[in-house]
């Protein structure tokens, strides 16, 4: 990782041109070759210091529904409760945290609408309830990371 | 807030350039002609509907997404605060401006058992740092801050991508 890398990094979170060439243009305010802008990308991506490239799309914006929910699941049920729910093809991230509400995953579906549908279904494969959490507003994505 | 009208506006060709953008930007030195010649249209074309489905926030931004674990920073918690719903716009605001804060979102309480009202996503090297930097909202919130916890994850349960609607037609 060396400077260009994280020169490449810094500036391209904050966006990425619309045009003919626009690896060439980054290239050029960073001050470096269009080659060079994309080898490092690849390299980037593959040993996956960026874990992606492109457009980030805005999953309401395009119709579909999404929150995050918690659940609070006894240790000794925990395993057999994660299961259930990560079949559930809605469920896209589900992450264990340390806390009295100890299971917390993101639900995306197609339709605003499903996302209470899923959750009831949810509660009754698995016997407990769900809190949901979608967000109500979203302050800013910091997409700022400086390296 | 949620603009729900927005996705009648998407047309098929607008479906076809999520679809092939889903997993990334094609790295050649003219992407958008790659793309056009995969969904079957312009340059001209995919240029335009691509900078259109930005100026409606469809496309949050083109840009690169760091993997902060793989960048060394390891310690990621959920900061959740209970700050007074009518100073959320200003808290969240303040919080979320912060380059050290990925996510800042205002979501509803479940009381009794979840107060907290704002959440903000702290990333450090470790979870040290995460503490530290905690540290520094609670200061900033003062007295709006009204109690807080700091969520660390202990395990990935499931990890898959987002399915995107309007690529899935």
């Amino acid at each position: 990782m060396d400077a260009t890398d994280r020169a490449i990094i810094n500036r391209l979170q904050h966006g990425f041109p619309i045009c003919e060439q626009p690896y060439g243009q980054a290239a050029a305010e960073l001050g470096i070759g269009e080659q060079e802008l994309l080898e490092r990308l690849r390299a980037m991506l593959k040993d996956k210091r960026l874990s992606r490239f492109g457009p980030m799309y805005h999953a309401e914006r395009m119709g579909g529904g999404l929150s995050l929910c918690a659940m609070s699941i006894p240790q000794n049920d925990f395993e057999q409760v994660a299961e259930k729910v990560n079949a559930f093809p809605e469920v896209a991230h589900n992450y264990a945290r340390e806390h009295a509400l100890n299971m917390w995953f993101v639900l995306a579906t197609d339709t605003p609408e499903r996302i209470q549908q899923v959750l009831r279904e949810i509660e009754e494969s698995t016997g407990y309830p769900v809190y949901n959490m979608p967000k109500k507003q979203e302050f800013f994505i910091g997409l700022h990371f400086t390296l | 807030m949620i603009a729900s009208d927005t996705n009648a506006s998407l047309d098929d060709l607008d479906r076809a350039i999520i679809q092939a953008t889903q997993a990334g930007l094609p790295l050649t030195e003219k992407p958008y002609e790659a793309i056009a010649e995969q969904v079957g249209g312009t340059p001209a074309q995919v240029m335009a509907r691509m900078q259109r489905m930005q100026d409606r926030g469809i496309i949050r931004r083109i840009g690169a997404v760091p993997n902060h674990y793989v960048l060394g920073f390891r310690g990621n918690g959920m900061s959740v605060w209970d700050v007074p719903d009518e100073h959320i716009q200003i808290c969240g605001e303040m919080v979320g401006a912060l380059e050290f804060v990925s996510h800042a979102y205002h979501r509803p309480r479940h009381p009794p058992l979840w107060n907290y009202n704002l959440f903000a996503m702290v990333h450090g090297r470790d979870r040290d740092e995460v503490m530290l930097k905690v540290e520094k909202i609670a200061k900033l919130l003062g007295e709006n801050d009204r109690g807080h916890e700091v969520l660390f994850s202990t395990r990935i349960l499931k990890k898959t991508g987002l399915r995107l609607p309007g690529g899935n037609p």
